[in-house]
């Protein structure tokens, strides 16, 4: 069989494995988060918290509990990096910088997961398993509650409440992020991933002499980083190393955990908002990007221009004999598309049109499915936007599920949207005025500008993947990434829970002859090209620079 | 305003209190239990895949690949390749220890040089020129066709435990030559190592080149 149809049979197999699950999980999650039941442990760990979780919360409300929560973690995150030092069960490490303890505290706080350090080389068990995974869990578990916020703005009506924030968080956690964790831990551990407690130990080696590795609860935070959409590697080469992602079946199973919950989500929404059909369409539109840019991906990697790549006869720089080109593609756009940032193969090698692609993937705003949570509520502030576009064309107030689009609705639909464009585009130029960021570019030319733009794209974006040439551990990128990690995901929240009130307080409006039916195939086409325009003509002066100067000279 | 302090130092406070139940489930219930049970069921597994040579010596693990090379002669500034045994994937990327020297850590990392980057191209061009004169025997001509892509770049982690069967296969007259073996057996060692995607379609087929070597080093060692 030729690699080329071993990739697209590999591709068939995951949209076949996603199908299967949608139904059950998208409903199980619906039920999760509409539930009146409390189970036991749920109630000792409300009365820990010391929150009501009947208490229904209005849009400031439930904004006050994301902010407390992740401003602690926050802290918490930063205090344990910087006391590493003095911790045990730390494997002797030594205690992180400030800078660097900011930037991976905010990281991973912004379910980005941006790596300054080398996992294997500064991180302890306390820190990996105690603190960073942690967050894994609870910031995928935030993103999916401030989504089903804003479903629940769109399905109510005369109330402006949203649910609880505290019932939203714990739920996500307990029901549905640790049950998938334990069972998808255990098959990684089956495939060869490792999980375990030692210290660095020496093993022996073919030729004599010995080499030192270190153990880890490794196949444990695999699962939740890939699950939770949050991508950051136990070891520096994340899932490219073998003891996290050992095999071809490892592979295509950690693809699939970081597409699961966002395609299934659009199901929950579906049910919540009472119309199965309105999550169709959005599940429409997120597939059609995503098979769109795997195919997209496939043909330019096979396909292998660059001097480099024309010399070795294919684009495996940075790519694992195990995965190959398929297995290494479809990874890279899944992660990009997504807010994982877990990477396979290492992007920064791949051709210049490749490099394009998952760079466009993230600018695209990770919607397609995107990350947990967060790919759910970007998708819904684009088909606000195009259901305001087709308004337009016909002079008339949009409605979007029964509800009026109306002024205060579009502005924070709008102002949704500038955050990340407007961090990404700021502090690149300005990495490229001041003196010494451009030190830290391995590349010259258009590859050079891409590590920097690709830097920004991936932190305001909360992606965390990297054109990994660039030398981030320095105070102006652990700096300035971490401010963009911070604002590129909590102000979008922001809006996303204000419109949720501002919808949920509305009173439905009637569905006429007139209002644009949002489940049809032809409203699927109407959101893929709006946020083809949006991206496009916030982001294509920036890609010309870099990515396309690249593909088209090789 | 002071009722708003007092809120939002409430709202801190049951924040930092949901933080440490969930820090206690999921940084220490969940992976113990993990833990545990991975132990029980696999402990191979979750203790890195090492295997012993036919002597019972741990010689790695299956999953980490290694280097294959000769003592660093003076003068030299690598280590050149033992060519008696089969070869890995470069590794250029591999990173290095700089933060916690007093640990000689096995370090992954990759090359990031794009297609159009001048150290690239002189390390591939370098590779193919390498690959194709140690594999060349008396009677086995290597064309610079024959070497796969592999064989000239480095892998994502730098560790990569395999190659590619073209570039197992392009090996076997350099390494029966080496070791006093006819070719025929050391085809049969390969094919014999040679694992194929799994289904038929997942992954991509590879030989893992630790074990090769040690399956190599047992049929020496009997037919000596």
């Amino acid at each position: 069989m030729s690699p080329v149809l071993a990739g697209i049979l590999q591709l068939l197999a995951l949209v076949v494995a996603l199908g299967l699950s949608y139904r059950p999980l998208g409903d199980h999650m619906a039920r999760v988060y509409s539930s009146e039941k409390h189970h036991r442990p749920e109630k000792w760990i409300y009365k820990a918290i010391g929150a009501h979780p009947d208490a229904e919360m209005r849009w400031p409300a439930y904004l006050r509990g994301v902010l407390a929560f992740s401003a602690v973690s926050v802290l918490f995150l930063y205090l344990l990096q910087r006391v590493q030092g003095s911790l045990p069960g730390s494997l002797g490490f030594v205690s992180i910088d400030p800078d660097q303890a900011f930037n991976t505290a905010a990281s991973f706080v912004a379910n980005t997961n941006w790596q300054s350090y080398y996992g294997e080389q500064a991180m302890g068990h306390v820190v990996q398993t105690g603190g960073l995974a942690v967050q894994n869990f609870v910031s995928a578990a935030v993103g999916m509650a401030v989504a089903v916020a804003l479903v629940r703005g769109f399905a109510r009506s005369r109330t402006g409440e949203l649910g609880n924030f505290w019932a939203d968080l714990v739920r996500g956690v307990v029901r549905v992020l640790l049950p998938i964790s334990v069972i998808g831990a255990l098959v990684l551990v089956a495939c060869g991933a490792i999980q375990n407690f030692s210290g660095i130990h020496e093993v022996g080696q073919f030729t004599g002499g010995t080499q030192q590795w270190n153990g880890g609860a490794v196949a444990s935070q695999e699962v939740i980083k890939e699950l939770g959409t949050n991508g950051g590697g136990y070891f520096n080469a994340n899932s490219a190393h073998p003891f996290e992602n050992p095999d071809g079946l490892s592979n295509l199973f950690e693809i699939y955990l970081i597409l699961v919950i966002p395609f299934a989500l659009t199901r929950t929404f579906g049910r919540m908002v009472g119309s199965l059909k309105q999550g169709y369409a959005i599940l429409g539109t997120m597939a059609a990007i995503w098979i769109g840019s795997t195919a997209l991906m496939m043909w330019t990697e096979f396909a292998h221009n660059g001097t480099a790549f024309d010399i070795a006869g294919g684009a495996m720089e940075g790519k694992e004999t195990r995965f190959g080109i398929g297995g290494s593609s479809l990874f890279a756009v899944a992660t990009t598309l997504t807010s994982t940032g877990a990477v396979n193969s290492f992007h920064s090698s791949y051709t210049g049109f490749g490099g394009g692609i998952t760079l466009l993937g993230m600018q695209l705003g990770e919607i397609a499915p995107g990350g947990v949570g967060s790919g759910l509520y970007g998708m819904l502030i684009m088909a606000v936007i195009a259901v305001f576009l087709a308004g337009l064309m016909v002079g008339r107030t949009p409605e979007y599920l029964g509800k009026k689009i109306g002024t205060r609705e579009i502005t924070f639909a709008a102002c949704y949207i500038l955050v990340t464009p407007a961090l990404v585009l700021c502090f690149t130029a300005a990495s490229f005025v001041l003196d010494t960021p451009a030190h830290s570019m391995t590349h010259s030319g258009a590859h050079g500008f891409s590590e920097i733009l690709y830097a920004f794209t991936s932190g305001a974006n909360n992606n965390g993947s990297a054109f990994a040439g660039l030398n981030a551990d320095t105070q102006w990128f652990n700096s300035t990434l971490g401010i963009a990690m911070l604002l590129g995901r909590f102000l979008p929240m922001v809006f996303v829970l204000a419109l949720a009130g501002s919808l949920a307080e509305q009173r439905p409006v009637p569905e006429t002859a007139g209002t644009l039916r949002t489940e049809k195939p032809l409203f699927t086409g109407l959101l893929v090209g709006t946020i083809m325009i949006v991206a496009g003509l916030t982001y294509f002066p920036a890609l010309a620079l870099g990515p396309l100067a690249e593909g088209l000279a090789a | 305003m002071n009722n708003s302090v007092g809120n939002t130092g409430r709202v801190l406070w049951a924040g930092l209190r949901a933080l440490l139940v969930l820090t206690l489930v999921c940084g220490v219930l969940y992976p113990l239990a993990v833990t545990g049970v991975a132990q029980l069921t696999m402990p191979g597994k979750a203790n890195g895949s090492e295997i012993e040579d036919a002597s019972g010596k741990a010689v790695g693990s299956e999953l980490i690949g290694q280097t294959y090379l000769l003592p660093l002669k003076e003068g030299e500034e690598a280590a050149a390749p033992d060519l008696k045994w089969f070869q890995p994937r470069p590794s250029n990327g591999l990173g290095t220890n700089s933060v916690n020297t007093r640990y000689a850590l096995l370090l992954s990392g990759a090359t990031n040089r794009s297609g159009d980057n001048e150290d690239l191209i002189r390390w591939v061009t370098d590779a193919k020129a390498a690959v194709v004169k140690d594999n060349s025997t008396a009677d086995y001509q290597v064309k610079p066709s024959d070497v796969p892509a592999d064989a000239v770049t480095s892998s994502g982690s730098g560790l990569d435990p395999h190659i590619s069967p073209r570039y197992a296969k392009l090996q076997v007259h350099r390494v029966a030559e080496r070791n006093g073996l006819t070719v025929a057996q050391v085809e049969k060692l390969v094919a014999d190592h040679t694992d194929d995607r799994v289904l038929g379609f997942i992954g991509e087929p590879r030989v893992n080149v630790l074990k090769l070597n040690v399956a190599l080093k047992a049929t020496v060692a009997a037919e000596g």
